[in-house]
């Protein structure tokens, strides 16, 4: 028996937006998909609002949305129809008109699934998972696909969905989506979670960086190539050329170390044509904690 | 996982919606549509997905129908005990019960699996069985629509059925189709779309020329003559003939089409890949 999933262990609380990451393959649709009752599972337990997924009835799915990383939806179906027809399934459904504003649906509407973008196909299928006023929200890469002013609406309406209590679990592997939209984060790899924690702490404190690295910072500039930065900073600030002209420093920078380097510019006339600080990112983080191989 | 929500505090809204709270926030106490309700929309959905493709369309009705014409013009049926057209007409309404059970909605749902459409719908209220049902519902939909073009193009060309054979022909063609769908879902849920399309496609054009259901075993060749009364489609096409030439149901042939029904249900239910 292939074992995709053997050592996941979460928990997404109501008004969250809890986030499982990992490289492609590493287990994050299975293990939504068994949250959600579509995968049988072998051994474990999952409870999904207080019920066994792989059991559950009407019930327990009228109260649980789900948009699935590959969409679901029909092909030769249009929007408008397709949402009337969804909502129909519920008791009391999200008013579609709103929806359908809310997601800026109405742009497509007349538009067959098949023919539409791959963000506007996004944009239906959160639609068609939050048709039913969902407690639990269940999103499978949901930024796939979308252009930034989608991502934006998309991004937008999901801290509401969070703000109004909703419990949204999402997967993702792009870590600015994460940093940008999780409460609570889990990095699943080879199938088991890794690491888990808020964003901050998760930046701060995870095994196998050595103490002190929340502290490390990136300066990056463009300068003329070959600069000769011997004793300009002390043992510990690494600074590389990545390709000519282009400079990395990097290490607990402090501002006596900027301003070092910045008498160094003054005394030799350079001056740089670009400059960017940056902090560690999850992106960081999740890197020292699944390997840089490709997977 | 105990994402349980409750009432909810207001949302940001943005300019031009209502916030999210106004709508009634996110739902504590969502329930589903009853499950008639559920069952019916579905079977609503799926047959006018149904009629709005020109390729099912084709096989449902235009296919079915030049067979019809196509049978009273030539002498295939004569000195079967009944008009050319008397002949045809129950061969010509299994067919359609094949097209549309078997066929048709053996592709559709070999793609919609393909899509995710299974995967999705089977997360809603809906569920599986609901998805089945709606399915199996829209089918019968499909062939009300069928029986009533056929029979009023078979009545305009001189069609006169036995009255009595009305109601056993209904519940046969009712049991064939379920018969048809259990096949259709059982290779449309086990073998990837293509090669379901190649597969239901391949056997409406076998099964209607050698599987007895048009033309009658006696004049198959020997070799398909031996098995055809065993097959859904040769069953159901005898059983109809007798039904509207004579008004008598074939029991045997009642009992074949449930044994195939029941039979590939289970391996259906047993096989069927959701993903």
């Amino acid at each position: 028996m292939l074992r995709v999933v053997s050592e996941v262990s979460l928990v997404a609380e109501r008004g969250q937006v809890t986030a499982l990451l990992g490289a492609n393959g590493a287990g994050k649709t299975t293990t939504l998909e068994c949250a959600q009752g579509l995968q049988k599972r072998s051994g474990g337990t999952i409870s999904l609002l207080g019920q066994d997924p792989a059991s559950a009835g009407a019930e327990l799915r009228s109260r649980v949305g789900v948009m699935l990383q590959d969409g679901g939806l029909p092909p030769s179906s249009r929007p408008i129809p397709l949402l009337r027809h969804i909502a129909g399934l519920y008791e009391t459904p999200w008013p579609v008109d709103d929806l359908i504003r809310r997601l800026a649906i109405d742009s497509f509407s007349r538009t067959t699934v098949r023919r539409l973008s791959g963000g506007q196909k996004q944009r239906l299928a959160l639609a068609a998972a939050l048709i039913g006023r969902p407690e639990v929200l269940f999103l499978d890469e949901p930024s796939a696909g979308l252009d930034p002013q989608s991502r934006q609406l998309v991004f937008d309406l999901i801290g509401e969905l969070r703000d109004a209590g909703m419990g949204i679990i999402l997967t993702t592997h792009l870590m600015d989506d994460a940093q940008r939209l999780a409460d609570y984060v889990y990095i699943i790899d080879g199938g088991r979670n890794v690491a888990e924690g808020t964003v901050q702490e998760l930046l701060q404190r995870n095994p196998g960086v050595e103490a002190g690295a929340e502290h490390i910072r990136t300066l990056e500039f463009e300068a003329a190539p070959g600069l000769d930065f011997d004793g300009v900073l002390p043992a510990g600030i690494a600074v590389s050329e990545a390709r000519a002209g282009s400079y990395s420093v990097t290490g607990s920078l402090t501002p006596a170390h900027l301003a070092a380097l910045a008498r160094w510019w003054e005394a030799h006339n350079i001056m740089p044509a670009s400059m960017s600080l940056q902090a560690r990112s999850l992106e960081d983080v999740f890197l020292d904690i699944s390997g840089k191989d490709i997977r | 996982m105990n994402g349980t929500a409750s009432g909810a505090a207001g949302a940001g809204a943005g300019a031009s919606n209502a916030p999210i709270a106004a709508l009634g926030g996110v739902a504590g106490s969502q329930r589903p549509a009853s499950l008639l309700r559920r069952v019916l929309l579905q079977g609503k959905y799926e047959a006018l997905a149904m009629l709005r493709n020109g390729e099912q369309l084709i096989l449902a009705v235009v296919l079915p129908l030049l067979a019809l014409v196509g049978l009273t013009v030539t002498p295939f049926l004569d000195g079967m005990g009944g008009s050319r057209i008397d002949v045809a007409v129950p061969g010509i309404l299994a067919l359609c019960a094949m097209s549309t059970a078997f066929t048709g909605q053996g592709i559709a749902t070999g793609f919609d699996r393909r899509y995710g459409v299974l995967r999705f719908l089977s997360t809603t209220p809906l569920g599986r069985g609901g998805l089945i049902a709606g399915k199996a519902l829209s089918v019968l939909a499909v062939l009300c629509l069928q029986v009533a073009v056929v029979s009023a193009v078979a009545f305009a060309l001189g069609w006169r059925p036995e009255a009595a054979g009305w109601l056993p022909g209904l519940l046969l063609l009712a049991l064939g189709a379920a018969a048809f769908t259990a096949l259709g879902l059982l290779v449309a849920g086990t073998v990837r779309p293509e090669a379901t399309l190649a597969i239901t496609n391949l056997l409406w054009i076998l099964l209607g020329a050698l599987g007895g259901i048009v033309i009658p075993a006696e004049r198959l060749p020997a070799g398909p003559q031996s098995v055809v009364h065993f097959l859904p489609s040769g069953a159901l096409g005898e059983s109809l003939r007798e039904a509207f030439l004579g008004g008598t149901l074939n029991g045997a042939a009642a009992l074949i089409l449930l044994l195939w029904t029941v039979i590939a249900g289970a391996a259906a239910i047993r096989w069927f890949k959701w993903n």
